[in-house]
C-alpha cells in the first residue's frame, strides 16, 4: 500500500512537473517577441563621439543613430523636416529661420531648444574647442572669423535662438545645399545643460546624451558599442530597432570570416579579392558613393607643366579594365571629376548626368598624338618619372596597371613608389612628386565638395595648378542667387579642369556592402553612413 | 645581493631614459603629424588644435614637459583617440593581452619543456626528428597565416570555436594558440640543445653511477641544469607577449594594446607612441631583473659569482 502511494505521489509530482513546465512555456511563447537586433560593423575605434568634433565615416554612423538634426534624409533620400517643423528663407537665401517642434527631448527627458542649436554651433566653431571640422560651420555668417579668432563676441556669428523654439542662422552668401549640410554631424546639437556643466561628456557611456533614434548603452573600447532605442525620442513611434552593436573589426578578412559565421550582420570592408566569389552568390550589394578616385599632376614641373602631356596620360588608361579586374565593385570609369549621385538645379537631375563626359575611356590615338605634339614622339626622351602611392595592395595593382599602360599605350616609362599614409600625404601637399595617387569623398551632395578643391587657394589642391578663370567661376557660383545660375558656374569650372586636367579621374567610388537579407529598410547614404531610424528585422525571413 | 639590486635599478633606469629620449625624437622626426589629413585642415583650424595640444611650443618644451609627467607615470591625452587617455590605453588593453600572453606562455612551457627534453633524451631517434620537424614549422610559420588558417578551418569550417571576436572563453584559444606557436617550437630547440650539453656532463654520469633512478636524474639533474637557457629567454619573451601582438589581435579582432604599437605611428599619435613604448621598455627591463634573481636561486653558481 505504502508503494502504490509512492507511485501515486511520484506520478502527481511528475505530472505536475511537465504540466507547469507546459504552463511556463506558453506563456513564454506570448510574451516572446523577439528582440529586433543586429551587429553593425563600423570597423575602427571611433575617435570621438562628439557631434561638434567628429570627422570619420565610423563616427558618423554612430552618432547619425544616436542624435537627430533640424532634417533628416529619409528613406526615399530626401532632405525631410525632423526637429525643425518648418522654416522659412529669406528671398536672398541668406537668412534661414527654423520653427522648432515643441516637445522633443533628450534621452535624459529634458527637452530640445533652438538654444541648444545656438551653443551647440558656436561651441563647433570656437578656437578652445579646437574642432576639425569646424570650417564646416563657416558658411555661417561671421564663423570663419570667429574659429580664426578675427573676432572674439560669439553674439556676432550668425545663430541666434529668437525663443526657445525659433532659431535665425544668418549665412555668409547664399547656399543653396545649406539645408543638406544640416544633416552633417557638425550641425548636430549637443545638451547645452549637461555639455557646459561636463565638457567631457562624451568620453563616457554614463554622461553621453542624445536626442536621436537610439542612445547609448555602452562603449567598450576598440571592442563594441552598444546603443539602444531612445523611449525619450521625439519620433519613437517610427524606431522598430531595439539595440544596434557597432563592432570595431578592422581587417576585412576577419570581417568577413564573422559575417560568414553569423557574428556580424551588416559588413562595409569587404576584401576585393573575395568580391567575385561573393557577388557570385549574390551576397553583396552595391551600394552608391559619392566619391572620385583619381591621379594628381605636380603641374610645376616639367613634363607635366604642359596640358597636352597630362591630357595624353589621361586618355591612355583604360579605366574599364580597371574597374572590371581590379577593383570588382561595381566601380563606374570616371571620365569626368564630379561623382555621379550629385542633384543638379532641379531635382531629376543629375549633375554628372547633365554634365556628361569629357573624354573617352582608352583613347590611345588621341593620346599618342597629343604626346607627339608636346614634343615626344612615341614617347621618346619623355623623361622617367615616379608615380607616387600609399601602401596599400589595392592601390598597388592599380599603379602597376596604369604604367603597363602607359608603357604599351605611349611608350613612357614610370617608377612605382609607395609611401605610408601620412609621409604621403607631406609629400602630396609639399608637391614632392611627379603623379600621385588620389582620392576625395564628398562631405555633402553638392558639386562644390569636389570643385572647391581646385581654387588656387585651396589646401586640397595639391597639384599647383592655378587658374584664375577656375577661381573665378566658382566665387561666382558661390554668390549666385539662383540655383539654376550657380549650376551652369560650375558646370563650366568643370569644364575647365578637365581640359586642363591636373588631375586624371579614373573611378568612381561604390560602397559593396554585405547584410543579412532579413534587415530592411535601412538609409545607405550616399556619402558613406548608415541610418537605421527606419529599420526593422523580417523575423520570418530570419528564422529560416 | 642588495648591492647587485640597486646598481641593476640604476642602469634600468638609465635604459628606460634612453629610450624614451630616442623614441621622442624618433616619433617627432617622422613627416606628418597626428593632424595631418588627407582633407587638410584650414589652417586656423590647425592652429587652434596644436594650441589645445601643446603641439605649437618648441619641442625641448614639449620633451621636457613629457619627460615630467613621465615621472608621475601620466602620459597625456592621446591625440587621435579623444575619449582615451595613454594610461587609459594601457590600462584597457594591457590585462586582454597580458591575459592571452600568460595562456600562451603556459602553452609554450607545458608543451616546449617536455618536448624539447624528449628530443634531447631520444636524441637522433624518430621522437627527436617528429619534435624537430614540429619546431621547425613553428618557428617558421608566420603568424599571420597561423591565425588565418586556424580562424578558417577550426573557426569557418569545423565550426568549432567563434571566428574572432573577444569576451568568451571560447574567443581565447585560438588566438593563444597562434600566439604560442612561436614560442613552444623555440623553447622546445633550446630546451633541446641545451640537455643535450647537459646529459653528456659528467655529474649526470655520476648520478646514475650513484645507482638513482633515471626518471630522479633527469628531472632533477639534467632538466633543472637545463632549463637555465630557457628561463633567460622568458624575459624578453614575457614583455613582448604580454603587450600584445599587432597581428594576432589585428586578425582575431581583440580589445588588446598590440595594436597601437603599430598603429600609433601611422596616426603620429605622439603620446600613445611614447606611452606604449616606455610601459614596454619598463616591463622589459623588469622581467629581465626578476629573470636574473630567479637565475641565482637556480643556479648557485651564479649567486657566487655575482657576490
Amino acid at each position: 500500500m505504502k508503494s502504490l502511494q509512492k507511485v501515486f505521489l511520484g506520478i502527481l509530482i511528475i505530472s505536475s512537473l511537465i504540466l507547469s513546465g507546459c504552463g511556463q512555456k506558453t506563456v513564454s511563447l506570448k510574451k516572446e517577441v523577439p528582440l529586433q537586433k543586429f551587429v553593425y560593423n563600423i570597423g575602427a575605434e571611433p575617435q570621438y563621439l562628439d557631434p561638434g568634433k567628429a570627422t570619420g565615416i565610423p563616427e558618423f554612423t554612430v552618432i547619425l543613430n544616436l542624435f537627430d538634426g533640424l532634417v533628416r534624409y529619409d528613406t526615399n533620400n530626401q532632405i525631410k523636416p525632423s526637429i525643425a517643423e518648418k522654416w522659412d528663407i529669406s528671398k536672398d537665401q541668406t537668412t534661414y529661420k527654423f520653427y522648432l517642434k515643441k516637445g522633443v527631448k533628450w534621452s535624459n527627458g529634458e527637452p530640445v531648444t533652438a538654444h541648444d542649436f545656438e551653443y551647440s554651433w558656436k561651441r563647433a566653431l570656437s578656437p578652445e574647442l579646437g574642432s576639425e571640422y569646424a570650417y564646416q560651420l563657416w558658411y555661417l555668417k561671421n564663423g570663419e572669423a570667429y574659429t580664426s579668432k578675427k573676432i572674439t563676441d560669439p553674439n556676432q556669428i550668425g545663430v541666434k535662438a529668437l525663443d526657445d523654439y525659433t532659431l535665425e542662422v544668418q549665412l555668409e552668401s547664399p547656399t543653396p545645399y545649406f539645408l543638406s549640410l544640416l544633416t552633417f554631424t557638425t550641425y548636430l546639437p549637443v545638451c547645452k545643460n549637461v555639455v557646459e556643466k561636463n565638457p567631457d561628456w562624451a568620453k563616457s557611456k554614463d554622461t553621453y546624451i542624445s536626442n536621436g533614434p537610439f542612445k547609448m548603452k555602452d562603449w567598450i573600447h576598440n571592442d563594441k558599442i552598444i546603443v539602444e532605442k531612445n523611449s525619450n525620442y521625439w519620433d519613437s513611434e517610427a524606431v522598430k530597432i531595439d539595440e544596434i552593436t557597432f563592432t570595431m573589426v578592422e581587417s576585412g578578412t576577419t570581417e568577413l570570416a564573422m559575417f560568414e559565421s553569423g557574428q556580424i550582420d551588416f559588413a562595409v570592408n569587404i576584401p576585393s579579392v573575395e568580391l567575385d566569389r561573393l557577388k557570385t552568390e549574390g551576397k553583396v550589394t552595391i551600394e552608391p558613393y559619392i566619391g572620385t578616385y583619381y591621379y594628381l599632376f605636380n603641374t610645376t614641373k616639367p613634363p607635366f607643366n604642359d596640358k597636352r602631356v597630362r591630357k595624353a596620360l589621361t586618355f591612355a588608361i583604360d579605366r574599364k579594365a580597371i574597374v572590371e579586374n581590379i577593383t570588382k565593385g561595381g566601380q563606374k570609369v570616371a571620365l569626368a571629376f564630379v561623382p555621379y549621385g550629385i542633384q543638379d538645379a532641379t531635382t531629376d537631375q543629375d549633375f554628372r548626368v547633365k554634365g556628361g563626359e569629357f573624354f573617352t575611356d582608352n583613347n590611345v590615338q588621341e593620346a599618342k598624338a597629343l604626346l607627339a605634339d608636346a614634343g615626344y614622339p612615341g614617347g621618346k626622351n619623355f623623361p622617367k618619372f615616379k608615380l607616387l602611392y600609399n601602401t596599400s595592395e589595392a592601390h598597388k595593382s592599380i599603379a602597376e596597371a596604369i604604367q603597363q599602360m602607359w608603357k604599351k599605350n605611349l611608350g613612357i616609362e614610370c617608377e612605382l613608389t609607395n609611401q605610408e599614409w601620412k609621409v604621403y600625404l607631406d609629400s602630396r601637399s609639399k608637391l614632392q612628386f611627379d603623379v600621385a595617387r588620389a582620392g576625395w569623398i564628398g562631405d555633402y551632395p553638392d558639386p562644390t565638395t569636389f570643385l572647391d578643391m581646385f581654387i588656387s587657394t585651396s589646401g586640397n589642391n595639391d597639384t599647383g595648378w592655378k587658374n584664375t578663370q577656375y577661381d573665378d567661376l566658382i566665387l561666382k557660383a558661390k554668390g549666385a542667387k539662383d540655383d539654376w545660375l550657380r549650376m551652369t558656374f560650375l558646370h563650366q569650372a568643370e569644364e575647365i579642369l578637365m581640359d586642363e586636367m591636373p588631375i586624371i579621374p579614373i573611378y568612381f567610388y561604390t560602397r559593396p556592402t554585405m547584410v543579412k537579407p532579413w534587415l530592411k529598410n535601412y538609409i545607405s547614404s550616399p556619402l558613406g553612413y548608415t541610418d537605421f531610424k527606419w529599420a526593422y528585422i523580417d523575423e520570418k525571413l530570419k528564422s529560416k | 645581493m642588495s648591492k647587485f639590486v640597486v646598481q641593476r635599478l640604476v642602469s634600468m633606469i638609465i635604459v628606460i631614459f634612453i629610450v624614451a629620449t630616442l623614441t621622442f625624437m624618433l616619433a617627432h622626426a617622422i613627416p606628418g603629424g597626428p593632424f595631418t589629413k588627407e582633407k587638410a585642415l584650414p589652417e586656423e583650424v590647425l592652429k587652434n588644435i596644436e594650441e589645445r595640444y601643446q603641439l605649437d611650443k618648441p619641442l625641448i618644451v614639449q620633451y621636457l614637459s613629457f619627460i615630467g609627467n613621465m615621472l608621475k607615470f601620466d602620459f597625456g591625452p592621446s591625440f587621435r583617440y579623444e575619449a582615451l587617455t595613454v594610461n587609459d590605453i594601457i590600462r584597457l588593453g594591457f590585462p586582454v593581452s597580458a591575459l592571452l600572453g600568460l595562456i600562451a606562455i603556459l602553452l609554450a612551457l607545458s608543451l616546449g619543456i617536455p618536448a624539447g627534453a624528449i628530443a634531447a633524451l631520444y636524441q637522433n631517434m624518430w621522437q627527436d626528428n617528429l619534435v624537430m620537424i614540429f619546431s621547425l614549422i613553428g618557428v617558421s610559420i608566420p603568424s599571420f597565416i597561423l591565425a588565418t588558417f586556424l580562424m578558417y578551418f577550426l573557426g569557418l569550417r569545423l565550426d568549432l570555436f567563434p571566428p574572432a571576436g573577444w569576451g568568451s572563453f571560447a574567443q581565447v584559444i585560438l588566438p593563444s594558440i597562434t600566439l604560442a606557436a612561436y614560442p613552444i617550437a623555440f623553447i622546445a630547440r633550446i630546451m633541446r640543445s641545451s640537455m643535450v650539453e647537459v646529459l653528456r656532463q659528467d655529474y649526470i654520469k655520476v648520478a646514475y653511477a650513484k645507482g638513482l633512478k633515471s626518471s630522479g636524474v633527469i628531472i632533477k639533474h639534467a632538466v633543472k641544469n637545463a632549463i637555465l637557457p630557457v628561463i633567460t629567454y622568458l624575459g624578453p619573451l614575457i614583455a613582448a607577449i604580454f603587450t600584445g601582438s599587432f597581428v594576432v589581435e589585428q586578425i582575431f579582432a581583440i580589445p588588446g594594446l598590440g595594436k597601437y604599437f603599430v598603429t600609433s605611428i601611422y596616426d603620429r599619435d605622439y603620446t600613445v607612441i611614447l606611452g606604449v613604448t616606455v610601459f614596454y621598455c619598463i616591463l622589459l627591463v623588469f622581467c629581465n631583473f626578476i629573470v636574473d634573481i630567479i637565475y641565482s636561486y637556480i643556479d648557485p653558481r651564479i649567486r657566487i659569482a655575482k657576490s
